[in-house]
């Protein structure tokens, strides 16, 4: 570019910016299938991504914990605690004598803390109103998709050890 | 001559619409797929996951066939 511009010369600006900013944006039709087929791309590696995890998971192997004491908590009581990791938090419901169900206590629908509620005997979601049997863990009411992932209990002497989780 | 010439442009870009709404269907499959798949992969039916993988795959290979099938009509339009 000559250092002096002439006077009668285009304006500068129309010589750096000689494309329409509309003319930038126009995407064609080739463009836009490429997008569709690189769209498409990406959820066939997302489907490919939850076959690998859902290997991954099969061989997942669970530490045993303790949970509870025989008696420690009163029939109708629970208990909370985190199982497998610090992270995932659980319940433990005493909902008989003898009975005793522990799930995780994220609700299945947006992940919302759920309580026991001992007159109906049933564990609730207050966020959106989702209950779940506080037997089986499955969904009685509302809008949560599937039941509570189950912790498996192993009475081991006078206490109760959590030994594996069941998604189903 | 110049109408005939036109005529084929138009059917070469009815024939790139046509293709384009497949892709898009194509490409919602897939999105229903994959989210099927997850729901499934959190509630630990994992048996779902081979079957969505392969017929994921499947459409993906039909988006890339009408991809290409896209370019070709696109280019014998601009060659005419």
């Amino acid at each position: 570019m000559p250092f002096f511009r002439k006077p009668d010369s285009e304006a500068l600006w129309k010589e750096e910016f000689s494309i329409h900013a509309a003319d930038e944006r126009y995407v064609s039709r080739r463009q836009f299938t490429k997008f569709l087929t690189l769209a498409s791309l990406g959820m066939f590696v997302g489907n490919l991504w939850i076959l690998a995890r859902s290997y991954f998971t099969r061989s997942a192997v669970f530490p045993r914990s303790m949970v509870a004491g025989i008696g420690e908590i009163p029939v109708g009581g629970v208990k909370l605690f985190a199982y497998p990791t610090a992270a995932d938090r659980c319940i433990l419901v005493r909902t008989a004598e003898n009975e005793y169900n522990a799930f995780s206590q994220k609700c299945t629908h947006l992940s919302c803390a759920v309580y026991y509620e001992k007159e109906t005997n049933r564990l609730a979601c207050p966020c959106h109103h989702g209950y779940f049997s506080a037997t089986d863990g499955s969904v009685l009411q509302g809008p949560p998709p599937r039941r509570l992932p189950r912790i498996l209990l192993e009475r081991q002497g006078q206490e109760f050890v959590a030994i594996g989780v069941k998604v189903r | 001559m110049a109408d005939r010439d036109f005529s084929k442009q138009r059917k070469g870009l009815v024939a790139m619409d046509g293709a384009m709404a497949l892709i898009v269907l194509l490409v919602i499959v897939q999105i229903w797929l994959l989210s099927a798949a997850l729901e499934g992969l959190l509630a630990g039916h994992t048996e779902t996951a081979l079957p969505a993988a392969i017929f994921s795959g499947l459409l993906f290979l039909c988006c890339v066939a009408l991809n290409s099938f896209v370019g070709r009509v696109d280019r014998e339009s601009r060659e005419e």
